[in-house]
């Protein structure tokens, strides 16, 4: 809306700051910031109402590029920051930005709580499985083995995998994209903002310079994408994905049949967890889109309702009468 | 009413002491809230394990609640106990040095058997061993006779019985003092009305002690203490606690703000949390965190969106959020950071206060990121301090530290309730537009407190990032700027300096105005102090004292009140905080008298200090 109070039709322009971009060139966020841009328009959120906030890292500077409230945290504490804003105000269309080792590793706590909790939050977590604000150390998503320049021998952790680590904190939406495939990536955010509840997304986020070709196998080998799709048998080129004995997800020739039909609704989270499984170490190859969107009660309503119960019960809170609860005496 | 002898006092103290499992926590608060109901002034101290239920009839395990109450004003609640309450030889041989000689022992018999004795240490029955010939020793066998009195209740097993036995030593004590019973009462009624056969069992150990002391040859007199000359008014008890929970949700209604509390559950702060937790119909959230870092974040979080952000913590917590405050320093938003000072370092003492977080507020972050500091002195002030440290954060956008501790947490006073008219005005505002022509900046500040406008997301067009970085003057920007970094350092120094002038100035307690010689206090020394100064004049000395509510900023005569006496006497439960301060920052050659044992000051001993200093 304008002053003159007619409609304004806000454009990808209107969400970028003035402040100048300033990741590596090449980087795989900028891809991303692009597709958060153009895609806040068909929100109808006017941008006053909207909040990026973010920790520290490459990831964590989205919220100087966006033109609405921002702030930039420290390093791992977003999601905890995000939780008392996004709960004193429902009203607020809340973001929250990092990277793999601001979310699950300094922030791995604070994520998960969100997450359970359900707090009314978007979380973007762009995942490009190494530490590059500080050059290049392993992060807790790069995998076994990985040689940086703090395991010059290679790591020996095993590495989290974030939509597992995600499924099982009970969050109610789950979903991953790719940088580099735009319409996907603004699919999958159109389903979080859809979503009331913590929506988390796992963005696969190439690091040109200290991590090139992380995601090769789904970026350059398009082959590997398995688009999930709610309520369609799950299907990529000749194969799919068939729910084995043990209850785990495997791959299979498409032709075999007895495919897994998607059900993101699904209230029970083992499918979606057993689909969060399948991995360019286990199968060669990935799903992207919405694996779980499940209701469930949103923090900031709980916290609403109790006020409004006990306002019901109690009336509108009276401080001199709190003063003057218990056991007094006069004396005169 | 007695029909035996009645002896009036002045004053006195008891000490209920027992197993942490006895009850000695709601024996004592009973007899308390009896006693203020009689008009008496009163100060208490609950002294109790950080074990739940430490092994039962241990010394670890002692449990302890002192009450002084008096016919006049008292500061403290009292240096040594007229008379000891103990329901098991643990609890006698963990609190008798405390008891001077003559005074009145009234011992469990019951407990004084072979496994206790041994469990509390006693090589021999203290009972029998004629160690205790210095003191009047009352012997009642509570246990038994609570049992006794017990018989004819149904639906209670033995066990249930033997645990009324603390109202049987209520009732007693009740007795012994002519205090109220109908209070109590009630009071069993409405705890205990869900299991009545509980109820009925309480209720008739509590009379059968009260008649007890009546009947019983044992105790030839009872006592009279006449109500205390205080002050016209309402009055109730308070521990520091609710004062200070109290004083958050004033602020909040004054201010116009919904309260968020971010906490995470922590001795001794746990039941400011729980207290807040019950007054949603204030619109208060609260939020019980992952972590404490977490619930310092979320606090910060809700300030950002426009509410009064609160966390509440002890020393092992507020380490781990001063991170967060750091960022609320660059950010320049308000928060209050409240910090129930227990006995450190690490884990420490859970249970047992101190003052050693001083200079962690102070000083306890990366960079130089001055912070505002605010103490509270008694448990009733603590309601008052709350709100002056949410008034600062407003005014300023400035996370402040409230220190309390586990004396003031835990304690109680009589507390003249305050009119809510008479409480002051906290007015904020927020940015509702541009501050510069057709721009908004974020860091334009207001020209008296220096103070950036609060503009909160949904107010259309003031859209601005925020965060760690440095910020450029005026526009918020983020700068590696080298002299822009030294001025912001500097302007951030400066306004928190400033708010010296917008506090009160020192107040100096000296009668006739002739002392050389001043004791400077802070936080929960404030009782001690105050009775050691009264007993070193009534012995013909002079002597000036001075309280700190304020400690950073000092209030602005702090330097010419500590010039203006020969002598400057800091005691404090630290090894010299704010005498460090003080020498640091004025020049001058105070001393200290410190001591760091998780037990407040006995007036007694800042006495003997003062009187020291003043005869030097």
């Amino acid at each position: 809306m304008n002053g003159k109070g007619g409609l304004v039709q806000l454009t990808a322009k209107d969400f970028k700051s003035d402040q100048e971009v300033r990741w590596c060139p090449g980087c795989g966020d900028y891809a991303i910031l692009n597709a958060v841009q153009g895609f806040m328009p068909e929100l109808g959120i006017p941008r006053e109402k909207i909040v990026f906030v973010s920790g520290i890292g490459c990831a964590a500077r989205f919220p100087y590029y966006m033109e609405t409230y921002g702030m930039h945290s420290i390093h791992g504490r977003a999601p905890a920051i995000a939780t008392g804003l996004a709960t004193a105000r429902p009203d607020l269309s809340v973001w929250v930005i990092g990277g793999d080792g601001d979310m699950l590793s300094i922030g791995g706590n604070h994520l998960i709580h969100a997450l359970r909790r359900n707090v009314n939050l978007n979380i973007l977590l762009l995942n490009n499985r190494i530490y590059g604000l500080t050059k290049g150390q392993y992060s807790p998503t790069s995998e076994r083995g990985k040689v940086t320049k703090s395991t010059p021998m290679g790591s020996i952790d095993q590495p989290f995998n974030p939509l597992s680590v995600a499924i099982g904190a009970e969050a109610t939406f789950v979903a991953r994209a790719i940088d580099t495939d735009k319409k996907e990536l603004t699919e999958v955010l159109r389903a979080a903002v859809a979503h009331r509840g913590a929506s988390f997304v796992e963005i696969f986020q190439n690091c040109n310079i200290y991590n090139d070709g992380a995601f090769d196998f789904v970026r350059e080998q398009k082959e590997n994408r398995i688009y999930l799709k709610a309520g369609e048998p799950i299907v990529f080129g000749e194969r799919g994905v068939r729910q084995a004995e043990d209850g785990s997800a495997e791959v299979v020739a498409a032709s075999e049949g007895g495919l897994l039909v998607h059900d993101p609704s699904h209230v029970e989270p083992s499918v979606a967890f057993a689909l969060s499984r399948l991995t360019y170490e286990t199968v060669g190859a990935t799903p992207f889109g919405v694996f779980r969107s499940v209701e469930r009660p949103v923090y900031d309503e709980g916290v609403a309702e109790q006020i409004r119960i006990s306002r019901e019960k109690r009336g509108e809170g009276d401080l001199q009468a709190l003063l003057y609860s218990g056991d007094t005496w006069e004396i005169s | 009413m007695s029909s035996k002898p009645v002896e009036r006092l002045d004053r006195v103290i008891i000490r209920f002491a027992g197993d942490s499992g006895d009850g000695m926590q709601l024996t004592g608060d009973r007899f308390t809230s009896e006693t203020a109901l009689m008009g008496n002034d009163l100060a208490t101290f609950p002294d109790y394990p950080a074990e739940i239920r430490a092994p039962a009839g241990s010394l670890p395990g002692v449990s302890g609640f002192q009450v002084h109450f008096a016919d006049h004003d008292i500061f403290t609640p009292g240096d040594q106990p007229n008379v000891l309450v103990a329901m098991n030889p643990a609890a006698l041989k963990a609190n008798l040095k405390d008891i001077p000689k003559g005074g009145t022992l009234i011992v469990n018999t019951d407990a004084f058997n072979d496994r206790n004795l041994q469990k509390a240490g006693y090589e021999s029955n203290p009972l029998t061993d004629h160690s205790l010939d210095g003191f009047h020793v009352h012997e009642v066998a509570l246990t038994s006779m609570t049992i006794e009195a017990l018989k004819e209740v149904e639906g209670i097993t033995s066990r249930e019985a033997e645990r009324s036995k603390n109202f049987f030593a209520l009732g007693l004590m009740l007795w012994l003092y002519h205090r109220p019973t109908e209070g109590t009462l009630a009071f069993i009624e409405q705890k205990f009305g869900k299991s009545p056969a509980i109820a009925e069992a309480n209720t008739r150990a509590f009379r059968a002690g009260y008649n007890y002391g009546e009947t019983s040859e044992d105790f030839a007199v009872s006592y009279e203490i006449a109500p205390a000359q205080l002050a016209p008014g309402r009055y109730r008890q308070i521990t520091g606690n609710v004062a200070l929970s109290y004083g958050l949700v004033a602020a909040s209604k004054l201010a116009n703000l919904p309260l968020f509390l971010g906490a995470y559950p922590i001795t001794p702060a746990s039941s400011i949390l729980e207290e807040l937790s019950r007054y949603k119909n204030f619109g208060v959230t609260t939020l019980q965190a992952e972590d404490e870092i977490a619930a310092c974040g979320a606090a910060l979080g809700a300030s950002f969106g426009g509410a009064l952000g609160v966390t509440t913590s002890a020393g092992p917590g507020i380490v781990l959020k001063a991170e967060m405050v750091g960022l609320a320093v660059m950010l320049e938003l308000p928060l209050v950071i409240v910090d129930v000072q227990r006995a450190g370092p690490s884990t420490g003492m859970p249970t047992k206060p101190e003052q050693t977080d001083l200079l962690l507020a102070l000083y306890g972050r990366n960079g130089e990121s001055p912070v505002p500091v605010v103490a509270a002195s008694s448990p009733s002030q603590c309601f008052h301090a709350a709100i002056e440290a949410v008034r600062i954060a407003l005014k300023y956008r400035t996370p402040v530290y409230l220190l309390s501790d586990a004396a003031l947490a835990n304690g109680s006073e009589p507390w003249l309730i305050p009119k809510v008219e008479d409480l002051p005005v906290i007015s904020t505002t927020f940015a509702t537009g541009p501050n510069d022509g057709d721009v908004f900046h974020p860091y334009k500040r207001d020209p008296e407190t220096l103070a950036r406008p609060w503009a909160i997301p949904g107010t259309p067009g003031l859209e601005h990032r925020i965060g760690g970085l440095e910020k450029a003057d005026v526009t918020g920007g983020i700068s590696y700027d080298p002299d822009n970094h030294d001025h912001m350092v500097r302007l951030r120094a400066q306004k928190i300096a400033n708010i010296a002038a917008d506090i009160p100035e020192l107040e100096i307690d000296d009668p006739d105005g002739e002392a050389r010689v001043l004791v400077l206090g802070w936080g929960s020394t404030y009782g001690p102090i105050g009775a050691a100064v009264r007993r070193v004049r009534a012995e013909g000395h002079k002597v000036a004292s001075a309280h700190l509510h304020h400690l950073s900023p000092f209030p602005r005569n702090t330097g010419e009140v500590v010039r203006r006496y020969d002598r400057v006497l800091i005691p404090e439960m630290n090894t010299g905080q704010l005498l460090q301060l003080i020498r640091a920052e004025f020049l001058v050659d105070a001393v200290g008298y410190n001591r760091v044992r998780g037990l407040p000051f006995r007036s007694a001993e800042l006495a003997e200090a003062i009187v020291a200093l003043v005869g030097s």
